[in-house]
């Protein structure tokens, strides 16, 4: 018997979905022939196996599930602000060293600022391609036909750019990219339900390159539990990553490694990823495997093959905090949920997609 | 219900996936794994990877069938979480001795060495998934894992039958095997 059709009947034959006149001549012949006897014995094993993983994969999730409910009921402690009471021990008694060295390493970014700045003719870069995509025509028209479908949507009536942001709060506010928003005189965000409302920009940095929005239309309703958290730390070279974003009119899914734990000319508030992108891919989150944000697209290289930065996501802390302490009230709370750890990337990308948004404007 | 047939009643529901009675669980006995490892130099993360492991477990034990309840369901989890926790410390060279309040335990040893073993098979597994390539991890993966019918898997991979879906898939679990077998050889 060949192997494939030998393997098939193995498994309906453990499945018990043999009739027994079938069952008793297949026994017969596992009886006669020992290579088809091992073959049963090596078919159940792995079979079995295949069974205990699908089991503990479903029981994982579970745990998952269970452990982010009852973190949000506060039974689970998040791990933050250990050892605050070292710290402040450390300060008080480094306090005038730490004062010295301060003064000094400001004296020497003032002047290393001041030497850059007249060497280098900053940004613009001719070989960075920065990932916004102008729209074309026939997407324009698709964008249209598909808004005549959906009744519901408001309609901004011929949008020029289009790119990627994600939300970081459920209450409306997306983190995109500032050379996104600063070619856009109106924002439109759309979801992956052709779903379109207004957003205004409330930030951007164009240090870091990255920009908050924040919907304004009183159609659009709060989220909550977004399944991802935003890293704070800064990740390992060849950690394995996934993006999402819109080359296209519709969401697409990427998948590399981190390739340098610097960006553009060492800019240290960036990564240099692997994964292939495309124009309108700026702003798209980039995930670790756990589901964790830890950057943001926002361009590529045009000469150099699959040399991609993104924004490393800790600057969203800092974006935040800056506005925070120039007196800025406006209250987002960044997510901190591990609901897409331990899923496989399907599962994943499913549970992903709903919280990132094309960002489209004139 | 007396003491063991809650028990009893709570590994069976865990044996099933049940995911109410994992939620008893935890409601139950995670404060108390939680207070034992942030007293002793842990983190709210660290508690909650223990706790997972230990719930992992006692699941392995639940399924199996044979558990033997010689104390209480909390004192076990106690137990193994209490021994997991200091092997970790061990690893992570976090000398010193547990502070903790007294409470009983058992001796979780055996349980926990098959627990590694269950742990490695499952990584074989995973490893011999991964080396197969696309589309057939992806495949296999849809069928014995996710449990979908071949009919939606047909069309979720673009075959024009489930015949061929099926064929395919066949193929895919041939290369699966050979790679599990052999690297399962490898490691005994």
């Amino acid at each position: 018997m060949d192997e494939i059709l030998l393997i098939e009947t193995v498994e309906r034959y453990l499945k018990g979905e043999m009739t027994g006149h079938e069952k008793t001549f297949f026994e017969e012949i596992r009886k006669k022939d020992p290579a088809v006897d091992q073959m049963v014995v090596e078919h159940t094993f792995l079979y079995n196996e295949l069974e205990k993983q699908a089991n503990i994969k479903a029981y994982k999730h579970s745990l998952y599930e269970v452990e982010n409910k009852l973190t949000e009921e506060g039974i689970i402690n998040k791990s933050q602000l250990k050892g605050k009471a070292k710290v402040i021990f450390l300060w008080k008694k480094y306090k005038r060293n730490i004062a010295v060295a301060a003064s000094i390493a400001g004296l020497v970014s003032i002047v290393t600022t001041a030497l850059i700045g007249t060497y280098n003719t900053k940004v613009g870069n001719k070989d960075i391609t920065v990932l916004y995509a102008k729209m074309k025509d026939t997407d324009k028209k698709v964008a249209e036909l598909k808004d005549s479908l959906n009744q519901r949507s408001k309609r901004n009536p011929n949008p020029d750019y289009r790119a990627t942001g994600f939300l970081i709060d459920g209450k409306g506010f997306i983190v995109t990219n500032a050379h996104v928003v600063n070619r856009m005189k109106t924002i439109y965000v759309e979801n992956n339900k052709g779903e379109y409302f207004s957003a205004l920009t409330i930030y951007t940095d164009p240090n870091t390159d990255l920009a908050v929005l924040k919907i304004n239309d009183t159609a659009y309703k709060t989220v909550y539990n977004l399944p991802y958290s935003i890293n704070k730390t800064n990740s390992d070279l060849g950690e394995q990553i996934f993006t999402m974003g819109y080359p296209r009119n519709e969401i697409v899914y990427g998948e590399g490694y981190v390739s340098a734990k610097s960006g553009n000319e060492g800019d240290s508030t960036a990564y240099q990823v692997s994964v292939s992108v495309n124009p309108g891919n700026s702003g798209g989150p980039v995930l670790n495997k756990n589901g964790e944000i830890i950057g943001i697209i926002t361009s590529k290289n045009s000469i150099a093959d699959g040399v991609v930065f993104a924004a490393k996501s800790k600057n969203i802390y800092k974006i935040l905090e800056a506005a925070k302490k120039s007196g800025d009230t406006t209250n987002i709370k960044l997510p901190n949920n591990t609901g897409l750890k331990g899923l496989d990337r399907v599962q994943q990308v499913k549970k992903m997609e709903d919280f990132v948004f094309m960002v489209v404007g004139n | 219900m007396s003491n063991t047939d809650q028990d009893k009643h709570l590994l069976e529901g865990l044996a099933l996936n049940n995911r109410k009675i994992i939620e008893a669980i935890y409601r139950d006995n995670y404060p108390m794994v939680q207070a034992l490892i942030l007293n002793n130099s842990g983190n709210g993360d660290e508690a909650r990877d223990i706790f997972q492991e230990a719930m992992i477990v006692v699941y392995e034990k639940a399924v199996s069938g044979n558990f033997e309840l010689h104390c209480q369901l909390k004192t076990y989890i106690y137990s193994v979480c209490r021994r997991l926790w200091l092997k970790r410390l061990q690893q992570l060279q976090r000398y010193g001795s547990l502070i903790e309040n007294v409470e009983e335990t058992i001796t979780v040893d055996e349980d926990l060495e098959l627990h590694e073993k269950h742990n490695d098979d499952f990584q074989l597994m995973e490893a011999a998934m991964s080396k197969i390539g696309e589309p057939c991890k992806s495949l296999l993966d849809a069928y014995y894992i996710q449990k979908k019918n071949m009919q939606e898997i047909a069309v979720d991979f673009g075959y024009t039958n489930a015949d061929n879906a099926k064929t395919q898939k066949y193929k895919c679990l041939v290369r699966l095997k050979k790679l599990f077998f052999a690297q399962y050889k490898n490691g005994q």
